[in-house]
């Protein structure tokens, strides 16, 4: 086991709060009697991530993720418990930090690399590169002010990718800049998880989560809610906002019928953990009932990493009438060739009532599958194709 | 792979509790930020004037043409005036200029304090350290007016300047840190320094000399203690009479008549060491004080900005 990058002991955060800050001594002499709230924005929160690993912070807003990251940063001190960084970090909190408007580029760039825990000798080392990823050479000894925002931003993005940071901090960067900006950050990310280097992401993309991630953790009201491999902790996060989304079920997982197992199998009856294209795909799941229950549906919907719903299957689809229930069933899905190629799927089981008002059982997304790429450049679907010659 | 875990910076969450010696070593370790935010406050304060940097000598100038005129209506007759002046008023200049770059230091680098982690005190140090720098270049300028004028002021007494500047350095620190984290809550502070500066100006022996204050002061009593005594309980009275004690040199400089004029309040220069001593401990137990109302405030700068 090797020392962790970012070892998160015991945090807890405490903020006053007013319902309106006073910035003036006057405005303080006159709520003299009024105290400050204390809020609790972070509480016990410990966590250990390993070199390499990249966590993805979820929860839904107000739960203390950005707090954890800046805490991580140094940006703001914990009020109990400590973190131990080790290895140089790099937040990308908001591009061109510290950018100086007097200034030209190429000052604001020792300036920002200083910063940032770059010496002079390195950033000379980094200088032409730097320029070079943020395409200003002609602009470089132009004062920053002149700059246009995108400008501004490639210069900051530079800057940060080039202190050749052992531990990257980002903040919902991936939501702010154009396409073309967005496809480099991610392409940058990308080659930085390559490299072994430890991410921390903030995001309320849970699936750029799932794509990025090897681990996440899930904050809510300042409490870890869960924490683990990423697939288990978006489910968990689904799951949560699940319940308020799905309210127009006037009843919601009353267990009166339970999903007992599920099992992907392959054509030849072995577990299925990756399918390649065109294969069979078998699902088992089993059922029980605990109360007499009149016509439930069993559904099925797989989606890919992007969330995307491929493709969905119910015994009512089937024609196949479960009829009056209790105890065991056992289900059987076939799928015939499966057309997708490369990729991770997931598996959502339900078992609903026929008018679909009430849902006895949900499993989002609980189970998993890869097909793994066939060539560099997979395409969607796989279609069997046969090909014949024949002389003319 | 990246440079691998042992040889990696290790860094440890700022402790919840200031810690001075421990915080020190973090400071130092930040030390190159300080420097390039010296540099980029000298750079942007004079970039886009004409004159540049000559603006950190015509400041004292201005001073002094306005004094020289003040002194010259009023009919009181300081020997050698511009090195009385500007001895002190140099001294003076690097104190207020210090607090009020301080003061607007935090609220000035929002962007930097939300976005990145070094210790906060870097940002009023730099303010310091920008004054600072006029501060050398000043009595600089003005020990090499002295010389080329023929003025003569090296002596014993010129080694107050070493216990003056210390004493003026610490004091400056403590209340910069002080009016900075303030601040950042109540904005008031940033226009009630420019008039306490003020009073506190004309309550300093810069422009009027200090033996003046010696003579009037020492009629009256308080608590039994001359008030002459209870007066150096202004840090900045003492050391600004450090200053000129060791450039004007001499207490009673004789006029154009030939008799002196007493000029620098009479004291020894054993006694004006012990003052300065005294305001070098005060100035210590304040930098404890207001070190650590900065360190308690700064922990949450990011969110009240």
């Amino acid at each position: 086991m090797s020392v962790p990058a970012v070892e998160i002991d015991h945090i807890e955060k405490r903020f006053r709060r007013y319902k309106q800050k006073p910035t003036t001594l006057k405005a303080r002499m006159t709520r003299r009697g009024i105290e400050a709230e204390e809020f609790l924005a972070l509480s016990d929160v410990s966590y250990k991530i390993l070199p390499g690993s990249t966590l993805g912070l979820i929860g839904p807003n107000g739960s203390g993720k950005t707090t954890l990251l800046k805490i991580i940063a140094g940006i703001l001190r914990p009020s109990e418990g400590s973190v131990v960084t080790r290895g140089r970090i790099a937040a990308l909190l908001e591009l061109g930090a510290g950018f100086h408007q007097e200034l030209t580029g190429r000052e604001n760039v020792y300036l920002n690399a200083s910063i940032l825990g770059l010496s002079k000798k390195n950033t000379d080392a980094v200088f032409d590169d730097i320029v070079a990823f943020a395409e200003l050479e002609d602009f470089i000894d132009t004062q920053v002010k002149f700059y246009s925002s995108g400008m501004f931003v490639r210069l900051g993005f530079a800057v940060a990718v080039h202190v050749d940071p052992e531990i990257l901090l980002i903040d919902e960067v991936l939501a702010v800049g154009d396409v073309g900006f967005q496809q480099k950050c991610l392409e940058r990310i990308n080659s930085f998880k390559d490299e072994g280097r430890t991410i921390i992401l903030v995001t309320h993309v849970v699936d750029q989560v799932r794509q990025i991630c090897t681990e996440a953790m899930m904050l809510t009201k300042g409490v870890v809610h869960a924490s683990g491999s990423a697939d288990d902790v978006v489910r968990e996060y689904r799951r949560l906002l699940l319940q308020k989304d799905v309210s127009y079920a006037m009843q919601q997982e009353t267990k009166a019928v339970e999903v007992t197992s599920v099992q992907l199998l392959t054509t030849d009856g072995s577990a299925a953990k990756e399918i390649r294209p065109g294969e069979g795909l078998k699902i088992m799941v089993d059922v029980e009932a605990h109360a007499n229950v009149a016509d439930p549906v069993v559904s099925l919907a797989l989606h890919d990493q992007h969330n995307v719903y491929m493709y969905g299957w119910s015994t009512a689809d089937s024609g196949v009438d479960l009829g009056s229930v209790s105890g065991k069933r056992r289900l059987l899905f076939e799928l015939g060739a499966l057309p997708y190629t490369s990729g991770k799927y997931w598996l959502t089981v339900a078992v609903t009532s026929e008018d679909h008002s009430v849902v006895y059982d949900l499993q989002e997304q609980r189970y998993t599958f890869d097909v793994p790429a066939q060539s560099d450049n997979p395409p969607v679907a796989y279609i069997p194709t046969t090909v014949t010659v024949e002389a003319l | 792979m990246p440079a691998s875990v042992d040889n990696a910076t290790v860094r440890t969450s700022e402790s919840p509790r200031l810690r001075p010696l421990a915080r020190i070593r973090d400071i130092w370790s930040f030390r190159e930020i300080l420097v390039n935010l010296i540099r980029k406050e000298l750079k942007v304060k004079y970039t886009k004037s004409v004159l540049g940097a000559a603006w950190s000598m015509l400041n004292p100038l201005f001073y002094l043409a306005v004094f020289s005129f003040v002194m010259k209506v009023l009919g009181r007759g300081i020997p050698d005036f511009p090195v009385y002046l500007l001895s002190g008023v140099i001294a003076w200049n690097f104190f207020s200029g210090s607090l009020t770059l301080a003061t607007r230091s935090i609220i000035d680098n929002t962007s930097l304090v939300k976005k990145v982690y070094f210790p906060k005190e870097i940002l009023p140090l730099a303010a310091v350290g920008t004054s600072l720098v006029d501060f050398l270049l000043q009595y600089g300028v003005l020990v090499l007016y002295m010389i080329v004028t023929g003025y003569h002021f090296l002596g014993w007494n010129t080694l107050l300047f070493v216990p003056a500047t210390v004493a003026l350095m610490v004091v400056t620190v403590a209340i910069s840190l002080w009016v900075a984290a303030v601040n950042v809550t109540y904005r008031d502070v940033q226009h009630l320094l420019n008039l306490l500066l003020l009073a506190w100006f004309w309550l300093t022996p810069i422009v009027y000399p200090g033996a003046m204050l010696q003579t009037y002061l020492s009629a009256h009593e308080g608590m039994g203690i001359k008030l002459f005594y209870l007066y150096f309980l202004n840090p900045m009275g003492g050391i600004v009479i450090g200053f000129q004690r060791a450039l004007y040199a001499v207490v009673a400089p004789l006029d154009a008549t030939g008799t002196p004029v007493p000029v620098l309040p009479d004291l020894s220069l054993s006694t004006l060491w012990m003052i300065l001593g005294l305001v070098v401990l005060f100035g210590l137990v304040l930098l404890f004080f207001c070190w650590r109302v900065f360190f308690n405030r700064s922990g949450d700068f990011a969110e009240e900005l």
